[in-house]
């Protein structure tokens, strides 16, 4: 297979606050320097890191760092990446808005970008006068677009309205349009950035349908970016990660998705009461790193409670719930039931669930602990160890429409 | 570093040295569908948002004439060469109103369509090209309002007559436009990084207005002033414009050809800075 794309040695730098030098002087020195006398920018300062939460000494920040890749043609390939990785800055290099400080892309063939869903949409005039304007804005001929207009307008659905200004178009016809419009350019790579963020679940599949359909069945190149891991792991097969403007990993989207996880720090999977009395600690094992579980994998919570005394028998138990605060399912623990030492201290017990079944989605734990014998509260807390369920293989996607369900059992079927 | 195979054909290369005379004027050809529904689009848009639609272009010129008639002419009673008042207003009007309005609206680009420019590639200079060509059938109009108001002072038996220099007048308005476009160029090129200039413009303007012959004839300049009104480009243009419509004003070949020189100066100029900011404007707008 032919290289689409190539990304050499790739910098990109921007300037914080003030652009220039500030002064017309400074910028004429950096001018006689980098252009005639062909040496370094002296106002640049190479190596900074990328990081917002630190500040750096000079005020030019390295959106990208030394980025090196390729892309196959026909390939789908996602770039995935943190808010300030550097994502959309390589999208803007790679779709020509700006260009890059250093370093060198080559691309084979036309490219179009959809880096916004109507760029260039003039209210006024109507459906078929913009799938006409945008088409040509996006790179198209006139005899293009002419020739793909009944399929436009058939993957928009806007058909009935198609002389009706575009500014009294709902939001949802407006997107759809804007999106046909792209999908059916004949550019051989196009670059799309979350353009699947608006529309509803139905439109986001069809949109990720035609982006399926067009690396696969048609042999053109896409570029994908989203913060969306659904959408990345279904629609691409290669990918790279972004890390504040460098280049972490390339290779398989699937261990891409590992790794990326792997990187996300957020809130801690970890409860710990620095009393040492009540419940002690809580601790949550998601099959993912911190606190990502996929959807079907194992699953453990681990729980520190203090005994107050010789002989007590506890009653440990959690529940599980969902971001809008229902409780999904319960897990409950009797000391009764259990053989072991009861010394006064702390004891430690896990509960493993081998597949867990929750839809994807957000939960977090509440748990009480009390006395087995007397039922008299010692202890609770709510609100901790958030984790997300995701699914990562996205086979058969309209089984995992949001509030469908909350839990999916696997029972048996027969046929009667 | 990636091993490059040196016989591979690249459609795009992106590196960031374009070197100064790199004019991606292919890219523009290529883009002539564009170019033709923008300037579609200004002018399809322009009728939709108004009553009057087409009106307007009569209405700004023939208001600003009776005006200047009423002051220049009758209160500082100002020599219009002999020739009716209103008819010498409104050439001067008509030629002058081509060339504002290509400047200021070119001087604009990048920061107007800043929300498109930062999201898909096209060559930026579409954009004022197409500006410039929709200009002209704003010009048209107003000239279509000039050329009325002549037949009428014609049958009226009012001292004009055309010259072989009217021979030139398309010829005119192509220098106007690109001497409105090489100007705008370079505004709104430097408007990316000194946002002040963009003040400049409106005022400029006006003052510029009074240092080209619209309000009065060069002849009747004093002598020591007249080789500095004679320098302004415009100057040329519109006292040529006057002698071949109207038979009355200062034209030769020889100020004809500073004014080329000038205007070619000025747009090649113009389309070099142009070139150099739109590649790394959106990162400063």
């Amino acid at each position: 297979m032919a290289t689409a794309i190539e990304v050499d040695n790739l910098y990109k730098a921007y300037q914080l606050g003030q652009y220039g030098t500030q002064t017309i002087s400074g910028d004429f020195q950096r001018w006689w320097m980098t252009k005639v006398l062909r040496q370094e920018d002296p106002f640049l300062k190479i190596g900074e890191i990328n990081d917002r939460r630190i500040k750096g000494e000079s005020n030019v920040v390295w959106s990208l760092r030394n980025i090196n890749f390729t892309v196959q043609q026909g390939e789908a390939f996602g770039i995935i990446g943190n808010n300030g990785a550097g994502k959309s800055t390589l999208l803007k290099l790679l779709s020509r808005v700006t260009s890059p400080t250093r370093g060198s892309i080559r691309m084979k063939g036309r490219v179009s970008s959809l880096l916004e869903v109507g760029t260039g949409f003039h209210p006024e005039l109507s459906g078929k006068e913009n799938i006409f304007l945008n088409g040509v804005i996006l790179g198209m001929r006139k005899k293009e677009i002419h020739r793909r207009l009944d399929e436009i307008v058939d993957f928009a659905g806007v058909e009935k309205y198609l002389e009706t200004p575009v500014k009294r178009y709902s939001s949802g016809m407006y997107v759809r349009l804007a999106f046909a419009v792209a999908a059916h350019l004949d550019a051989e790579i196009l670059v799309v950035d979350e353009v699947l963020a608006v529309g509803d679940a139905e439109f986001q599949k069809k949109c990720l349908g035609k982006m399926n359909d067009i690396s696969k069945n048609e042999g053109r190149t896409v570029l994908f970016v989203s913060h969306n891991i659904q959408a990345v792991s279904s629609l691409t097969n290669k990918a790279i990660i972004l890390d504040s403007g460098e280049l972490i990993f390339k290779g398989k989207t699937e261990d891409g998705i590992s790794k990326y996880l792997g990187l996300k720090k957020t809130k801690s999977v970890e409860y710990r009461n620095e009393s040492g009395e009540g419940i002690v600690s809580v601790s949550l094992k998601t099959s993912e790193p911190n606190n990502i579980h996929r959807f079907g994998q194992k699953f453990s919570v681990e729980i520190v409670v203090n005994l107050p005394q010789t002989g007590f028998k506890p009653a440990i138990s959690y529940q599980v719930f969902d971001e809008f605060e229902n409780p999904v399912f319960h897990e409950l623990f009797l000391g009764t039931e259990h053989n072991f030492e009861t010394n006064s201290g702390d004891l430690k017990i896990i509960s493993e669930i081998n597949n867990l079944r929750l839809y994807p989605g957000d939960y977090y734990l509440k748990i009480h602990y009390a006395d087995s014998f007397s039922k008299i509260k010692i202890d609770t807390i709510s609100d901790v160890c958030h984790f997300k369920v995701e699914v990562m293989e996205a086979l058969r996607d309209y089984y995992w429409q949001p509030g469908v369900a909350k839990y999916v059992e696997k029972g048996k079927w027969k046929v009667l | 570093m990636i091993q490059r195979k040196e016989h591979e054909h690249w459609d795009i290369c992106l590196t960031p040295d374009r070197r100064l005379f790199d004019i991606p004027l292919l890219d523009v050809w290529k883009y002539r569908d564009l170019f033709a529904l923008l300037v579609r689009r200004d002018i399809v848009s322009f009728y939709k948002q108004t009553v009057l639609g087409p009106l307007w272009f009569f209405i700004q010129p023939l208001f600003t004439t009776f005006v200047y008639v009423f002051v220049f002419g009758n209160l500082a009673g100002l020599s219009t060469d002999g020739l009716p008042q209103f008819l010498f207003y409104l050439s001067g009007i008509t030629a002058w109103n081509y060339f504002s309005d290509c400047l200021i609206k070119t001087s604009t680009v990048f920061r107007d369509n800043a929300p498109v420019f930062g999201k898909v590639y096209f060559p930026r200079m579409v954009v004022p090209l197409s500006i410039v060509a929709g200009n002209l059938v704003r010009f048209g109009v107003q000239f279509l309002l000039f050329a009325i108001t002549w037949i009428y002072f014609y049958f009226q038996e009012a001292p004009i007559h055309l010259t072989y220099a009217v021979f030139l007048f398309p010829f005119l308005v192509i220098l106007m436009a690109f001497l409105g476009l090489g100007m705008g160029l370079m505004v709104t090129s430097l408007t990316t990084k000194y946002r002040d200039l963009a003040f400049l413009v409106g005022f400029g303007m006006q003052l510029l207005m009074y240092a080209t012959t619209v309000i009065y004839p060069l002849s009747s300049v004093p002598e020591k002033y007249e080789k500095w009104v004679s320098l302004n480009p415009m100057t040329g243009i519109i006292e040529a414009f006057r002698y071949g419509f109207l038979g009355e004003g200062y034209f030769s070949i020889n100020n004809l050809i500073y004014v080329i020189l000038f205007t070619l100066i000025i747009l090649v100029f113009g389309v070099l800075i142009f070139n150099k900011a739109e590649k790394n404007f959106i990162d400063t707008i």
